[in-house]
């Protein structure tokens, strides 16, 4: 079939792209002594890879299991989730207890509490029977400031110094990933990720929204709580490694569809996952090489994907 | 067998449905008519699981279909509805393939294929086969979806107004196709119409329903009558013999 050729050609294309970036980024204005350079940026490739893939896979997840294309898991304020479920460590604990356990086992309690949070949040959001998309979408974005702001309003109730702690946790960007969070950053997104390679045609079945897929035989709110809880993991890691985006996976599942043309998971998370590790990866070696760290990659990708965000809403309004 | 009893279901404050109980035989073609809000839609929606119910059960074949495995039912019973919005870009072909998922969980074996390629034939949709949805009309993208069902290849096959959109030919055609998939393949067939003439030239058995409840169950010999749809629907409809067929006429 034609398209399902053209689905190959995009995945052999952004693979390729995503090769170069990769090869670009290790290897552009490298000087003295490879021994020390290609560990030293393997580090930070691997987090961007991983954000990369963790964001664009959790966007199209969360696409799906919501039946739309606008709403992402951090427009609907998941990773503000992770802040709060942060801060509310630090603010029952204490930040000495906090900072003397293992940041893992920190990571590790903050995935299970945004995992618990999330799926109430969707339960009580997406429960029951069909909402209407516009209404969703003003819920998502007017909970997902109410979550920003209830975690800056329990930072403010903090002592200064555990505010401190809570901030050295928090105080992530594409810049300064956290070395000590890859590993288990690593596990958790290769977790997730062979979880969902048999599940693929499933997910395809839940692409056709509920009505459909209950009559295909779907187990509608187990398998939507279980990808739900593979969208926390992703996000967890992604805000985890360099804090909150709020527009990037938008443009990673908007330029994978475009891409492949067409809905199938095979091509579609492939392509996603592709498409987010070629933005930041070659994103962040323009910044580096050309404008010499001048720019944070952040500020740009938001950019970007507030504009696709505006054309996406634009474009559904006229429909 | 469909046994529903004590069907109870409300959306907030308004009720929808109240104590319905009905039994539907294997077998044949049943209607459910009535006027728009009495409770049709929502009838097949609950035989399908689609919705839960406040009280009451439905069973199929002695299932429960609330407690019943999901993949069991799917192979049991399928369910069109009448809106059928698609985020998914999906070809024709690929939409009825979907169909075969509750027998082959998206591995398509040859036989899937060729239930496929049977049910694209029914609905004259072999030219649009590889055409995406998006790109159809709205009476050809209804018969993509009753062909997906199709391709289900269940005893049970529920419809939600499946003329919907469809002209007067493709409508015709898709009434015979459910007599013949009810007669010769001895499928279960329950459907929800609004043309009455439709319903009374086609149907075994008419179920009327009105207000949440059921008004009436019979042949349309006994359901198409003047006094029954004149109360049922609250207007004069006149009904005459034509050709052996029973016709209401309620245009003038």
């Amino acid at each position: 079939m034609p398209h399902e050729r053209r689905a190959r050609l995009a995945l052999l294309v952004l693979g390729l792209l995503a090769l170069g970036a990769i090869l670009a980024f290790m290897t552009l204005g490298a000087r003295g002594n490879w021994g020390f350079v290609l560990p030293f940026r393997g580090r930070k490739l691997l987090g961007l890879l991983l954000v990369g893939h963790a964001v664009a896979c959790s966007t199209v997840l969360f696409q799906t299991v919501t039946a739309n294309r606008i709403l992402t898991p951090a427009i609907m304020g998941f990773d503000s989730l992770f802040v709060l479920c942060s801060t509310v460590l630090v603010a029952l604990f204490g930040s000495a207890a906090v900072a003397g356990l293992d940041p893992r086992l920190v990571f590790g309690l903050n995935v299970l509490l945004m995992v618990g949070a999330s799926m109430a949040l969707y339960l009580w959001l997406f429960g029951g029977e069909e909402r209407s998309l516009h209404r969703l979408l003003l819920i998502g974005v007017v909970f997902g400031i109410f979550l920003r702001m209830l975690a800056e309003f329990v930072q403010r109730l903090l002592d200064p110094n555990e505010f401190m702690v809570l901030s050295d946790m928090l105080f992530a960007s594409f810049g300064t990933i956290p070395p000590t969070l890859l590993g288990i950053a690593v596990a958790a997104v290769a977790g997730v990720t062979l979880w969902l390679v048999p599940r693929l045609s499933r997910l395809d079945v839940i692409a056709l929204g509920r009505p459909v897929a209950v009559n295909l035989g779907i187990r509608w709110r187990a398998e939507v709580l279980s990808v739900l809880a593979a969208v926390s993991v992703l996000v967890a890691v992604s805000a985890a490694l360099v804090g909150p985006v709020l527009f990037f996976g938008l443009i990673a599942a908007s330029l994978a569809h475009l891409a492949v043309g067409q809905s199938a998971h095979r091509y579609l998370l492939p392509a996603a996952s592709l498409v987010g590790i070629i933005m930041l990866v070659g994103g962040q070696t323009v910044l580096e090489r050309v404008f010499a760290f001048n720019i944070a990659l952040g500020i740009l990708v938001e950019f970007a994907g507030g504009i696709t965000f505006i054309a996406l809403l634009i474009g559904k309004g006229r429909r | 067998m469909i046994e529903i009893s004590n069907l109870c279901k409300s959306y907030g404050a308004a009720p929808v449905l109240h104590d319905v109980s009905l039994s539907l035989p294997r077998g044949g073609i049943t209607s459910l008519i009535g006027p728009n809000g009495a409770g049709k839609s929502t009838l097949l929606s609950l035989i399908a699981r689609l919705i839960a119910p406040d009280s009451g059960s439905v069973t199929v074949d002695g299932l429960d279909v609330t407690r019943a495995p999901g993949p069991v039912l799917a192979r049991r019973l399928a369910i069109l509805r009448q809106e059928n919005h698609l985020v998914a870009r999906l070809t024709v072909r690929e939409l009825v393939g979907f169909g075969r998922f509750p027998h082959s969980a998206g591995r398509l074996t040859p036989q899937d294929r060729a239930a496929i390629d049977r049910a694209l034939d029914y609905l004259e949709l072999a030219p649009l086969a590889d055409r995406f949805i998006d790109q159809l009309s709205g009476g050809q993208r209804q018969r993509a979806f009753v062909a997906m069902v199709l391709a289900q290849d269940t005893d049970y096959l529920l419809l939600d107004e499946p003329l919907n959109n469809l002209d007067m030919k493709h409508a015709q055609a898709m009434m015979r196709l459910l007599a013949s998939a009810a007669r010769e393949l001895g499928k279960t067939v329950i459907l929800v119409l609004h043309d009455i003439n439709f319903a009374s030239c086609h149907s075994d058995r008419i179920v009327a329903m009105r207000q949440g409840r059921i008004f009436a169950a019979g042949t349309p010999a006994q359901i198409v009558t003047p006094d029954l749809l004149g109360e049922l629907y609250e207007m004069q409809i006149a009904v005459r013999e034509i050709d052996g067929q029973r016709i209401a006429l309620f245009y003038g």
